[in-house]
């Protein structure tokens, strides 16, 4: 065997550091190899130990997070969460960010961003059946967040618009931390049987591995490392690291992975995602043991003169790699030929434990591949602990802007406004399955073809909770999932995270970490509402300055009968009921934000008993029929979540007096959690039944006409907060 | 009774799964022919249908390379013989590319893709695609598309609507074919033409996703049983 090729400049440290790779690291990397590395052997072990794919400063903490239920299949670990979901059939759904390409190159990094969480779904078995996304930029005043948004919905849009899985559901925020530093999360949720589930750990000596999909170009070069870094002003200059995008070649990869899936050809089968064709073979050799041998000069390649470094860090889009079973080989490339895609036998699976990099004769990499993943740096990195604020004396609070006035701006924010221009370029039909679109429920209602059953889909994060206190925050995003699917009458099951953070060496940020990660695990221990899969994202900084700690949840809940699903559009004639306390919590809440122009105090505390309750009572009165819509209360408080249930039905209502001992304010415009709306023909038995149950209950009102009216006479028309409601998008993006 | 209908599909088609359940809610649950694009024969039908996706990634002119597929010689000799074809968003660009319908689909005005729920006025009843609505009735439909603003010169247009073949235009709920109506900018709001002998229909909406109250309406419905009370044998 001959010698590693010669760097065309020497590897040393200084060449480690620009790689990402500290001092310390580098010098566990010279005790692995027992020699300088090759630069291609350098490239590897920089991206396998970048943040973005190692976890070295989150996963001790990610451990804490409760993973198992009976109906989880695979929990994190593999490309996607999976839960069984009845019939025989699983869902299998992550979510995953894009945030640095997307301030770089919005349109591009957001399409890249559905594209790979779509791979990282049916690499596993199942077809995409919809997408959601979980989305934060900076003030609309700032003259970049426009282009920013523009791009980022576009990209989104053009990318899930092409393949044909619908667009269903997410959530967007503004805020001043995102400015330099906006989120893109991506989440994609697939359905399979639940025997026909495939896997990423390769077996079988010998072996072959073959690639699938587009060419490898030079595009994304050391993306990973990038996306574990932080923002300066010179960030411009890393648009080369950015990806590009071809949902075309996409689509034809699913349809030709799913029948190919269909056979019995595959062993193991894995998305080349971030790091390309390095951490897809390093990923499936280490899981399954073995060594694996790739021969550069049969990777189909875009460019000419690669080199074996920029095929092995390449991060170029819509690849796959595949360990066939022996002799399969004929009948794979038959399918991939009929979808004029690129198929190529590139190495074989050995029994050596290492992964040998071959290219123009020439030995470019041999690397152990256990040290390399169990070497992997891990850090308990210093942490300092948040202090929650003090609450506020909510009391105390006062304000000249009559109920009606603060309704009609609180509803015209850029938070709560409605995002149909958003919606309005995002294909949410396409499949024929889709029973709630977005908006119209408080998750996105998907049936199953074929089955009665349909998914309850949301992603939810309240990322000023979380910067105010971020343990309180954590477990509000966990519970306000459960609630959102509890409230079209569904079956919480399970959840994946995308931890959206700052930089881990700055031990605040990390006290934010963990302090989200213990709220989080809190949460779902009292929901029985599992982490199934997820995704880290650090250094979201730019020039120093962090994001609000933002935890996005995207949850998942089956309901068994796809009609029962209830919305939010209210009809005449119906009694509207509150379900949960209301103490008037005004701390951190929009109402404070937006009316007084105040950012503080405590968020609103979670009872994670009190949330069960309610929510377990919730579920079982849609179950039972009398329910006719149903919203939870979440920002900007109770009045919100009627004005929001009044334009989705475009049905008017005449409202009660707010009772004793809470404050006009704290009643309407409160962020108090676990409760809900209800609107039923009739509250008696519903009243009754909360009595029974010990569910504070109160009847808010009846619906029905064009206008919203409060006892005492005061009352706007819907046509007056339709306007206010559709006026911000409309009027900024024309 | 049941409609022998095949659907085609080319490489990034991706509404042959909506157009499937919509055919199979009203033929009893038969499901339609799936048609590969690179086939050069149709087996026996009485429908073929061409359905919405982005046909080799829109990447040249939508629906221009799908239009040299080789299953559109026979798709081109089954309308010549007189038989029905359907072509929907993609379906109808390639129909127009392939010279079957006249005009074109320009990118819509706004510059943006639409994805939305917009309602449709029935211009003719028959056809065998309309006959089940009334004259003048209004469809609420599912729009999805980036490139349907639909262009043919003045003389072209004059025809069309002379020999009575616009099919559908685009308008508000109560019907009116106003500017404001027109949510790509199309000439004179139309959103579907058909054939010289009327066995041929382009449209751009999506009536095949609007056929279960469970998934927001029905409207679509009508299209699908009046091809099957008309073309079933």
């Amino acid at each position: 065997m001959s010698a590693p090729v010669a760097a065309p400049r020497p590897v040393d440290e200084k060449l480690a550091r620009e790689f990402g790779l500290n001092a310390e690291e580098y010098g566990r990397v010279l005790a692995i190899m027992g020699r300088t590395p090759s630069l291609t052997e350098l490239g590897i072990f920089s991206v396998m130990w970048s943040e973005h794919c190692s976890y070295k400063s989150s996963r001790v903490w990610l451990k804490e997070l409760p993973t198992k239920a009976d109906w989880v299949v695979h929990g994190p670990g593999e490309n996607a969460g999976v839960v069984d979901i009845g019939d025989g059939l699983t869902a299998i759904f992550k979510m995953e960010s894009h945030n640095h390409p997307s301030f770089i190159e919005p349109y591009q990094g957001a399409a890249t961003g559905v594209g790979g969480i779509l791979r990282d779904v049916f690499t596993m078995g199942a077809r995409p059946i919809a997408n959601l996304n979980a989305l934060r930029f900076g003030r609309p005043e700032n003259p970049r967040t426009k282009r920013v948004v523009d791009g980022v919905v576009r990209g989104i849009g053009g990318y899930g618009n092409c393949v044909g899985v619908p667009t269903v559901g997410g959530e967007v925020n503004f805020h001043a931390a995102y400015d330099g530093n906006p989120l893109v999360n991506a989440m994609t949720v697939g359905i399979a049987p639940r025997d026909r589930i495939f896997l990423s750990a390769a077996a079988g000596i010998g072996n072959p591995v073959v690639y699938v999909g587009s060419k490898t170009g030079r595009d994304g070069i050391h993306g990973a490392t990038m996306a574990s870094a932080e923002f300066d002003a010179n960030s411009e200059e890393k648009r080369p690291t950015v990806q590009v995008g071809d949902p075309f070649t996409e689509k034809l990869l699913i349809e030709a992975c799913l029948e190919l899936m269909a056979t019995d050809a595959i062993v193991a089968i894995q998305d080349m995602g971030a790091a390309g064709l390095t951490s897809s073979s390093v990923e499936m050799a280490g899981k399954g043991g073995v060594g694996i041998v790739l021969d550069l000069d049969a990777v189909p390649q875009r460019e000419t003169a690669m080199t074996a470094y920029e095929m092995m860090l390449s991060e170029s889009q819509e690849r796959m790699l595949i360990v066939l079973r022996p002799g399969a080989e004929d009948l794979s490339r038959a399918i991939f030929d009929k979808w004029d895609l690129d198929f190529a036998v590139i190495g074989h699976i050995t029994d050596t434990g290492r992964i040998v990099v071959r290219h123009k004769g020439v030995l470019e990499a041999d690397i152990p591949l256990q040290p390399l993943s169990d070497e992997a740096p891990l850090y308990r990195r210093p942490i300092e602990w948040p202090t929650p604020p003090a609450p506020l004396d909510d009391a105390a609070i006062t304000s000249d802007v009559p109920v009606e006035q603060a309704l009609l701006r609180l509803i015209a924010s850029p938070d709560l406004c409605s995002r149909a221009w958003i919606w309005n370029q995002y294909d949410a039909a396409v499949g024929g399955q889709t029973v709630k679109r977005p908006g119209a429920a408080d998750a996105a209602i998907v049936k199953i073809d074929g089955s009665r059953r349909a998914l309850a889909l949301t992603t939810d994060c309240t990322p000023r909770y979380c910067q105010a206190d971020p343990r309180m925050g954590g477990m509000q995003a966990v519970a306000e999932a459960w609630r959102n699917i509890t409230a079209t009458g569904a079956r919480p099951l399970a959840i994946t995270d995308n931890m959206n953070f700052g930089n881990p060496e700055k031990p605040e940020i990390m006290g934010q970490f963990a302090a989200a990660i213990q709220g989080m695990a809190a949460a779902c221990n009292a929901l029985d509402f599992p982490v199934v899969s997820g995704n880290v994202s650090l250094y979201n900084e730019t020039e120093g300055r962090g994001i609000l700690p933002t935890p996005a949840i995207g949850g998942l809940g089956v309901i068994e009968e796809a009609s029962q699903a209830r919305g939010i559009a209210i009809a005449p004639h119906l009694d509207l009921v509150l379900i949960g306390a209301t103490e008037g919590w005004l701390g951190q809440s929009l109402w404070l934000r937006e009316i007084a122009g105040r950012e503080q105090g405590a968020p609103p505390p979670v009872n994670l008993v009190a949330e069960r309750r309610h929510g377990d009572f919730v579920r079982h009165q849609i179950a039972a029929g009398g329910v006719h819509a149903c919203h939870d209360v979440s920002d900007g408080g109770l009045l919100v979540a009627l004005a929001e249930m009044a334009l989705a039905g475009n049905t008017g209502f005449a409202l009660n007096d707010a009772p004793d001992g809470v404050s006009d304010i704290g009643f309407w415009f409160g962020e108090d959690q676990a409760r809900y709306v209800l609107a039923a023909a009739d509250a008696t038995d519903l009243l009754a039944a909360a009595r029974r149950a010990g569910v504070a209950a109160r009847l808010l009102g009846r619906t029905g006409g064009n206008e919203l009216t409060w006892a005492g006479g005061v009352s706007i028309s819907l046509k007056e907060l339709r306007e206010a409601h559709e006026r911000f998008f409309a009027a900024w993006m024309s | 009774m049941s409609l022998r209908a095949g659907i085609v599909i080319f490489p990034g088609t991706n509404r042959e799964r909506d157009m499937a359940i919509a055919l199979a809610r009203v033929t009893g649950g038969r499901s339609p022919a799936m048609i590969w694009h690179k086939d050069t024969d149709l087996p026996p039908l009485d429908l073929v249908v061409l359905p919405g996706g982005f046909s080799h990634g829109d990447y040249l002119r939508c629906g221009a390379m799908a239009a040299q597929s080789p299953i559109m010689r026979a798709v081109r000799d089954f309308a010549a013989s007189g038989g029905y074809v359907l072509g929907v968003c993609n379906g109808f660009q390639i129909l127009a590319e392939a010279g079957m319908l006249p005009g074109a689909l320009l990118r819509n005005a706004g510059l943006r893709f639409l994805a939305q729920d917009h309602h449709l006025r029935v211009e003719r009843t028959d056809t065998v695609f309309t006959r089940g609505y009334a004259e003048g009735e209004v469809l609420r439909v599912v729009l999805a598309h980036g490139d349907g603003n639909y262009f043919a010169d003045e003389a072209t247009l004059d025809r069309l609507e002379g020999e009575g073949r616009v099919a559908f235009r685009y308008c508000g709920p109560d019907g009116a074919v106003t500017p404001e109506a027109n949510p790509n900018g199309s000439a004179r709001s139309i959103a579907g033409v058909t054939s010289a002998n009327r066995r041929v229909l382009g449209l751009m909406p999506h009536p095949e996703d609007y056929v279960d109250p469970l998934m927001g309406g029905e409207d679509g419905l009508p299209m699908f049983e009046g091809l099957v009370g008309a073309l079933a044998a």
